[in-house]
């Protein structure tokens, strides 16, 4: 695969944002956030139809965060839609604040399932996605998973019957960064042939750079890529991805007390 | 009960949109007529126990009512997390139904004998645990649930239970029922769940012929438990004995415990819990050998009751 085009200014930003959430909050999966960052940006500036002031709206997409250690990527960029303020980042993991280390449905304007166990979100948004046939409403479903998350059983399990319901709806998206909390994913649990998995199961796999705006957009904008049939996406991914000295090292997985002078360094990478 | 429960959905699904059935791999034909009038709200998802608890999440969290249908101990073993976080965490409407409560598959052996499913079901939050005690009452809590908050599970016994509970006693889930009422003064209270209340009844008859009229309190409903009605009977009772077809760690016994020590303390009343050991069973047979290897014949009932009786009596 080429290399990713450099990040804009708007990947910046939103980099920034989720600099300022750690720093605050103390805290946070680095690295996973870092390579979620493209993905979400393209689904909500691009692709998703939400009404940030009114996030019931029973006509929108559903988009789930199901690797939901990557809250972060998350809630930035449910504050810069306006879902809440932007100074509610600044709460992170706080005692009363509504943005904890993992994201929970209750609490958060936006977020459609409480997340944080892996393996959960694909259920839940195959059950979405049915429910939407059965209503008629041409809503969307999103499903965000790790690749380290698909080491799970229960993805599979609902990958066998999104395939059987044809669920064009569904768009299962992979993080794939190749980097799972112990190491590579190569040798903790190999997932390749990836995309041969997901086509056996009756998705139709897409693969795509995870950093590439204009190559995601096209690829999310398309989906169902056949009709009938659900689709993966395949995001190669950079875990970490800019902030140079954090990029494919698992070290970077989860950080806690930061030193303010490797948060200045994180702010200078995106500046 | 379980023809009666499954009949139910399909009944309620003809009532109201919201009412959705997910099986894992049960029998062929199971709810054929409401498969082929409302095919889109009949699912047979095959053994995918934690996606068909997590699909029922997703379908919920957009206003259905999904009642998901599997052996108890794989709702209660292999999907616990998504019973714990998809169903309790988001406090959904999801209906469990678990055949097999218990003893029910004895010849099956202990994979599939639901002994702790109860303690693991009432220490979620947000969960509702209920076990009525014939298919008559299975038609009440039916009614009763189709707008009942949270999530719920049912679990079913045997089949072709004897029919004890009367239209007459009502039905309200978290609301114990007395079937039978001591004229003692300071009578004996036998509490039970389940069809271990029928068991309850017949000793009681075996108590009564012997001259000890005891009360017997139905609680259909383990959580939310009748916290009222355990004081009520307690506080006039001489001795108050707990039935239940699972082990006594965290079960209906130890719940009835937890509010008699909460509310009385030194001055709850002499206590004996009749409960599975801890221990996995070790024998086949019918659910009958296994009642009578840990003493759940109203016979060995009634025995346990009186040799309790008789115990504190020297005690005191």
């Amino acid at each position: 695969m080429m290399a990713s085009p450099a990040l804009d200014e708007r990947s910046r930003h939103l980099r920034r944002m989720a600099v300022r959430t750690l720093d605050k909050g103390e805290r946070g999966h680095v690295g996973s956030t870092m390579s979620l960052i493209e993905i979400l940006r393209v689904l909500y500036d691009d692709v998703l139809r939400f009404r940030a002031d009114e996030p019931g709206w029973n006509g929108r997409d559903r988009m789930i965060l199901s690797k939901g250690h990557g809250c972060i990527a998350l809630y930035v960029l449910l504050a810069d839609k306006g879902y809440f303020p932007v100074e509610t980042l600044d709460s992170f993991c706080q005692r009363d604040s509504i943005l904890g280390g993992h994201p929970e449905a209750a609490k958060i304007p936006g977020v459609e399932a409480s997340t944080g166990a892996l393996g959960h979100g694909l259920p839940i948004g195959l059950g979405m996605a049915l429910a939407a046939r059965m209503s008629g409403r041409d809503s969307r479903v999103f499903v965000v998973m790790g690749d380290g998350e698909i080491n799970e059983g229960s993805v599979w399990e609902a990958a066998l019957c999104a395939g059987k319901h044809g669920l064009g709806s569904l768009t299962a998206i992979i993080d794939y960064n190749k980097i799972q909390s112990a190491g590579p994913t190569r040798e903790i649990q190999d997932l390749e042939p990836l995309a041969d998995k997901w086509r056996a199961f009756g998705f139709t796999p897409v693969e795509v750079d995870g950093h590439d705006v204009a190559a995601l957009r096209r690829v999310l904008r398309a989906a169902p890529v056949e009709p009938g049939r659900p689709t993966a996406v395949i995001c190669h991914t950079v875990k970490g991805r800019g902030i140079p000295f954090a990029e494919h090292d698992p070290e970077w997985h989860h950080k806690a007390k930061l030193a303010p002078e490797i948060i200045a360094k994180m702010y200078q990478a995106l500046e | 009960m379980r023809k009666t429960c499954l009949d139910w959905v399909y009944k309620l699904a003809r009532q109201d949109e919201r009412v959705v059935f997910i099986g894992s791999d049960l029998s062929p034909g199971l709810l054929g007529e409401m498969r082929a009038e409302m095919p889109a709200r009949w699912y047979m998802e095959g053994i995918t126990e934690q996606n068909v608890v997590g699909m029922a999440a997703g379908m919920a969290l957009e206003g259905y009512i999904p009642f998901a249908n599997t052996i108890a101990t794989f709702f209660s073993r292999r999907a616990f997390e998504q019973v714990a976080v998809d169903l309790c965490l988001h406090n959904l409407p999801v209906r469990l139904i678990a055949n097999g409560g218990g003893l029910v598959y004895a010849p099956l052996g202990p994979t599939h004998l639901a002994i702790e499913d109860m303690a693991i079901m009432r220490a979620l939050p947000n969960m509702t645990v209920v076990a009525v005690c014939d298919a008559e009452e299975m038609q009440r809590l039916m009614a009763a649930s189709l707008d009942w908050p949270g999530p719920m599970y049912i679990r079913l016994a045997k089949g072709g239970d004897k029919v004890v509970s009367r239209a007459e006693h009502g039905f309200a889930i978290g609301r114990a029922i007395t079937m039978r009422q001591s004229a003692e003064r300071q009578p004996m209270v036998l509490m039970a769940t389940g069809v271990m209340t029928t068991n309850a009844l017949d000793a009681a008859e075996i108590l009564a012929a012997a001259g000890h009229d005891v009360s017997v309190v139905h609680f259909h409903t383990v959580k939310p438990l009748d916290d009222a009605a355990v004081l009520r009977h307690a506080r006039a009772a001489s001795l108050v004995v707990t039935i239940e077809e699972g082990i006594a760690i965290g079960g209906f016994g130890s719940a009835v415990t937890d509010v008699l020590v909460e509310a009385l303390g030194p001055a709850m009343p002499r206590m004996k819990r009749i409960a599975l050991p801890d221990a996995f069973p070790k024998n086949y047979g019918l659910q009958k050998d296994l009642f009578e290897i840990y003493g759940l014949l109203p016979a060995q009932i009634a025995a346990s009751v009186m040799a309790a009786r008789g115990a504190f009596e020297r005690a005191a």
